[in-house]
């Protein structure tokens, strides 16, 4: 209990995030309706991309562009291993996981040198180069993709039954992500990527193995992202490089993390919410439906320029008495 | 006396600009060493040296008997040496609590966090900052962030502090409370390597100082043989009269 204490497990501040992702995600499983589950589902993937991102973007300060490559990557190891290598589908989260680790790893080690919009330009260009790496990679099928065969669902009490377990799993994977924020948060860790987030000079000089500590960060905000990209891809039945690699993904997940509040472990739930919620209402709004994104990227105009610490920030400033829940 | 670093022949530049050119000297347990010298003499460039921060185009530095030379700040952190910057560098968006948390976390004793939090705590009320713990350090003014500085490095518990002009931008009163917290760090048995421009508080507060003019070391030794030279006094000084006076003040 006491070392559960130290992470700050028992705080009711947890307890809000966790409560936050369990109200998003009961409906479905009471109303068992289909449709109701897939609009869920897509918010609780933003969240766990967005949450993921947070790590990096949040405690470390480190704008990533390309953050979705990992989703893509994750995407493509586990449906190659599913589809080619009939792998069964939890091996294959794993390994679409790792998969997007082991990138972050090496990228940590290659462009965590580089600072600011140096770094950010950078993470553009791994997912393109990745993207056009994949559009030419046989196994992987080139700029056609890869299709699951339908008989895969079988082994799964059928494709109805599949959709329900990916939808249990992504909520399982959300709780996750709210924990694994909140425990880097609270550790030594964190505190570490919070000083390199602060002043990275400074951070090196009272010992903070900066090299270490980003690459770590990279890693750990890519595993996630991974592990639902092969779960997403195995719901849809196929992948291709296009949906696997969309940029405009990568900017979406930006402007959620900075709408919800960067940095706090409640933010990327209220943004996901907040943004999925506003782009469902301009999608089906004939005036807006064409110009969606603009309207994405106006919003973070304003959060940038009005309130650049996202929704946990305003509110924690305007009502002091919400410091203690709202993390 | 045990040499806690030694520095030879350390010559850097950048471009076309020699910065340091051959400098060597010792520094001793249990010292205070006071380093001068005009502005642009390279002084802070001699600290960056030494942290890690710049690796040097030729020479060494010994800390500790290990040869450091080409070592990260990180390294030398974890060794024992920690460093207040002229220019202050507070984690803003952090409480001054977290800030020396930080300090000690990753400094010499590698803390875990509720240690550290109450090593913070000790050093904050050392440096007189207990009041502001729970504040942000972006919320801080000069003269508490510069103890900020200050209270950061002494959490590592460090063998050597760098102090790069700790007293400049501060007013009288608090010159004087600073120079009682150097006092205090020294009698903890930190050695103490510090750059400050206020001559009367670095004779009275030095055993020995080093002057550095263009890069190169012209002189060494106790407070009263510094002022006393007439190379420190022309290159320096240039003025015959501020050396009277500053005579007068040692």
């Amino acid at each position: 209990m006491k070392q559960l204490k130290n992470f700050g497990l028992l705080t009711p501040a947890l307890w809000v995030s966790i409560l936050a992702v369990l109200l998003l995600g009961i409906g479905p499983l009471i109303s068992r309706s289909a449709s109701q589950r897939e609009t869920i589902y897509i918010i609780l993937q933003v969240v766990v991309l967005a949450a993921s991102l947070n790590i990096l973007l949040g405690y470390t300060g480190y704008v990533s562009f390309g953050h979705i490559v990992f989703f893509g990557l994750g995407g493509y190891t586990g449906l190659y291993l599913i589809s080619a290598q009939n792998w069964p589908l939890w091996s294959a989260v794993l390994a679409g996981g790792l998969s997007s680790a082991l990138l972050a790893f090496l990228l940590g080690k290659a462009i965590l040198r580089l600072r600011g919009a140096y770094f950010a330009l950078a993470t553009i260009g791994i997912n393109e180069a990745v993207r056009a790496f994949v559009n030419n990679f046989d196994p992987f099928g080139g700029p056609v993709g890869m299709t699951l065969n339908f008989k895969v669902y079988d082994g799964y009490g059928g494709a109805a039954n599949a959709l329900w377990m990916t939808y249990y799993v992504l909520l399982v994977m959300a709780l996750a992500v709210i924990f694994l924020n909140f425990a880097i948060k609270n550790s030594k860790f964190g505190l570490g990527l919070m000083a390199i987030r602060e002043n990275e000079d400074a951070a090196e000089v009272m010992g903070v193995v900066t090299p270490n500590a980003k690459t770590w960060a990279l890693v750990l905000s890519a595993i996630l992202p991974g592990m639902i990209g092969t779960l997403f891809f195995f719901k849809n039945g196929n992948i291709e490089p296009g949906d696997a690699f969309r940029l405009d993904y990568s900017i979406e997940m930006l402007v959620i993390v900075m709408l919800g509040g960067q940095g706090s472990v409640l933010g990327p739930i209220l943004g996901a919410v907040g943004y999925e919620g506003m782009r469902n209402f301009l999608l089906t709004s004939p005036i807006f439906k064409n110009i969606q994104l603009s309207v994405a990227g106006m919003l973070l105009l304003v959060i940038v320029l009005f309130i650049p610490a996202g929704a946990v920030g305003w509110l924690r400033k305007h009502f002091p008495a919400l410091k203690r829940v709202l993390v | 006396m045990t040499v806690l670093l030694s520095v030879q022949n350390l010559t850097k530049h950048f471009g076309g600009l020699q910065a340091l050119t051959q400098v060597s000297f010792d520094i001793h347990e249990g010292q205070i060493l006071g380093l001068i010298g005009p502005n642009g003499a390279g002084k802070t460039t001699l600290f960056n040296v030494i942290n890690g921060v710049y690796h040097p185009d030729a020479g060494s530095i010994v800390f500790k008997n290990r040869d450091v030379t080409r070592l990260k700040p990180y390294d030398l952190a974890h060794m024992g040496m920690a460093r207040a910057h002229q220019i202050v560098r507070p984690l803003n968006e952090l409480t001054v609590r977290e800030n020396v948390m930080v300090g000690a976390c990753f400094g010499r004793e590698n803390l875990s966090l509720s240690k550290a939090r109450g090593v913070a705590d000790d050093v904050l009320e050392s440096v007189g900052l207990y009041i502001r713990a729970d504040q942000l350090a972006g919320s801080l003014n000069i003269a508490q962030k510069k103890r900020l500085e200050m209270a950061r490095a002494l959490a590592a518990h460090p063998y050597l502090l760098l102090l790069d002009e700790v007293l400049a931008g501060l007013n009288p009163s608090e010159i004087d409370g600073m120079i009682q917290t150097v006092h205090k760090i020294r009698a903890q048995g930190i050695t103490i390597f510090m750059i400050e421009h206020l001559m009367k508080a670095m004779m009275n507060i030095s055993d020995r100082i080093i002057v550095l003019d263009y890069g190169k070391k012209i002189a060494d030794g106790m407070p009263k043989e510094i002022a006393n030279d007439p190379q420190v006094i022309e290159a320096y000084l240039g003025d015959p009269r501020m050396a009277e006076k500053l005579l007068g003040e040692a």
